[in-house]
């Protein structure tokens, strides 16, 4: 392809050290200090797609009192078009529980918890395999901290931190009020650190090449590299590893089939970015955000249909606890099944788009937030055109 | 006294009587017996000490804890936006036409039960479909009538 083809990174599938488990034995032997120093200065942010500073979130929990902790990894990949986390735990799981118990060490806890979803079931055979080796190892290493697998059963919302808490302990899968946060109050009520899957392995990949190094890729707001998950309307579908900050015209460039109507960044719950904005749209915490979903719409796609298979998904995912989100996101179904079949006037968007609005200021969580209200004006300009 | 006392008594006996046992031994109930009754959530609540009211709301919120009967194999089609797009529908069409069942049902023989689900996580290589926890991706109709064949003689 083209000079202007965006960099390949290979942080974080890249392979192994030769030596078993070397990058975490020379981790836990440093200060704490110092590995969150190294974390702090490679700004490294959080991958789930909100961007939080990593450095933060772990040194909150390590100075809340108590002595009994958790390590959480968010492994509940349910956002549409997101596929890194599968892909990433299928490849290189040794890079994940090791990012998990340097979190351990620093925080001071000596159990974790890899809440996996349950669409993914069939990796847990090969993932306690791996474990059961994990566990040998940091025997040897004079590390008591343990890792097990708590598996999903099919709800979106799990996703949401304090939702997968709830779920964890048995309940329905309801998002909590917040404050308190992880730091304080998580899993159990006790100081938590929760982090994606691809955190946990940039954290591993920042104690292997140090701060400096890691800085060298992404822009300053967007340090690193990032997976992303590419689907659509792509020649070339598949997970990529680039740097964060890229423009999205030049991704359309490389992964688009020439006919690129829309880009959905973020997923469902994430941003529509019409054609006409690819050239000044970033990729990265300064511009778009994302979780690593990256779905592509060509010309031939009615976004009607793409927005109303987006309804439907969230109508059913709603968890139901607050009235916004549960109301909400029915009447959104339903009014553009009403505009679709021509029940309603086109005007009517406009109140769909209030609606959402509303939501989006009352809804407890960032399922009722974020529901379709960056892609209801793109459904208004298709229309209209 | 019947054989599943036990199961609920054995999976108890594995995960314990925590709260936070709950999930993991509904997930076993659907495992062996394919879906969670109202029998099994009474049982599961004396063990665990807690109403059965809390059973049936966790089990009634996740939409892998069945509690409506289910055949041996459940079968969840992607139903989201790149499943959709890259031909969702003719895999559907393919699985009716197969099993002989409409989406949400169970076939007679109590064999297969075909339901569509939210993204499965194989948007790259869609349309894609669960057979109990194994998933299959990048189907055709052809791939379909092969894979389905295969599960009638299991």
């Amino acid at each position: 392809m083209s000079e202007s083809m965006l960099k390949r990174v290979d942080l974080i599938f890249g392979e192994y050290s030769d030596i078993k488990y070397k990058v975490l034995s020379d981790t836990l032997i440093r200060p704490n200090e110092d590995i969150l120093k190294d974390i702090l200065d490679s700004g490294l942010r959080g991958r789930g797609g909100a961007g939080f500073p990593t450095a933060m979130k772990w040194k909150l929990t390590a100075d809340t009192p108590g002595n009994e902790k958790y390590v959480v990894c968010n492994a509940d990949e349910g956002e549409p078009g997101t596929f890194k986390d599968k892909e990433i735990l299928t490849r290189v799981p040794r890079k994940v529980f090791s990012g998990m118990a340097i979190c351990g060490k620093v925080i001071g806890a000596r159990k974790g918890y890899l809440y996996l979803r349950g669409e993914y079931r069939f990796l847990v055979p090969v993932l306690n395999k791996e474990l059961e080796q994990f566990h040998e190892f940091a025997r040897e290493l004079g590390s008591d901290f343990k890792i097990e697998i708590c598996l999903g059963s099919g709800a979106y919302i799990c996703g949401e931190e304090s939702a997968l808490f709830e779920s964890m302990e048995g309940n329905r899968g309801e998002p909590r009020n917040k404050p308190p946060f992880p730091t304080t109050s998580g899993f159990l009520k006790k100081p938590t650190v929760i982090n994606n899957v691809e955190t946990f392995v940039n954290v591993l990949m920042i104690m292997r090449l140090g701060a400096d190094q890691y800085k060298k890729l992404g822009t300053s707001d967007s340090r690193g590299s990032k997976v992303f998950s590419v689907s659509g309307d792509t020649p070339i579908p598949g997970i990529y590893e680039l740097e964060l900050g890229m423009p999205l015209d030049r991704f359309v460039d490389e992964f688009g089939d020439g006919d690129t109507k829309a880009v959905q960044v973020g997923g469902a719950s994430g941003f529509c970015v019409p054609r006409k904005k690819f050239k000044d749209t970033v990729i990265g915490f300064e511009g778009v955000p994302t979780g690593g979903s990256m779905m592509i719409f060509n010309s031939s796609r009615s976004m009607y249909n793409v927005l109303h298979n987006y309804l439907e998904f969230f109508e059913e995912e709603s968890c139901g606890q607050c009235t916004p989100c549960r109301v909400g996101c029915q009447q959104l179904l339903k009014g553009i099944v009403a505009v679709k079949k021509g029940d309603k006037k086109i005007e009517y968007l406009d109140q769909l788009m209030k609606l959402s609005e509303s939501m989006k200021i009352t809804a407890k969580c960032g399922l009722g937030q974020s529901v379709a209200i960056h892609s209801l004006p793109l459904s208004i300009t298709s229309r209209k055109r | 006294m019947t054989t599943y006392d036990y199961l609920i008594h054995d999976l108890v006996e594995k995960h314990g009587r925590e709260r936070t046992s709950l999930i993991p031994i509904l997930q076993g109930v659907v495992e062996v017996k394919n879906y969670i009754s109202d029998l099994d959530m009474t049982e599961i609540a004396k063990e665990l000490d807690i109403s059965a009211a809390q059973v049936f709301g966790t089990a009634t919120f996740y939409s892998f804890l069945d509690t409506q009967p289910r055949g041996k194999y459940v079968i969840r089609v992607c139903k989201t936006i790149t499943c959709d797009m890259h031909g969702k529908k003719t895999i559907l069409q393919a699985l009716e036409d197969m099993l002989k069942i409409k989406i949400g049902e169970t076939t007679p023989n109590k064999k297969f039960t075909l339901l569509e689900t939210n993204c499965l996580g194989w948007c790259h290589e869609g349309p894609a479909m669960l057979i109990n926890e194994k998933p299959f991706s990048g189907l055709t109709s052809e791939k379909v009538h092969d894979i389905i064949s295969e599960y009638m003689h299991k």
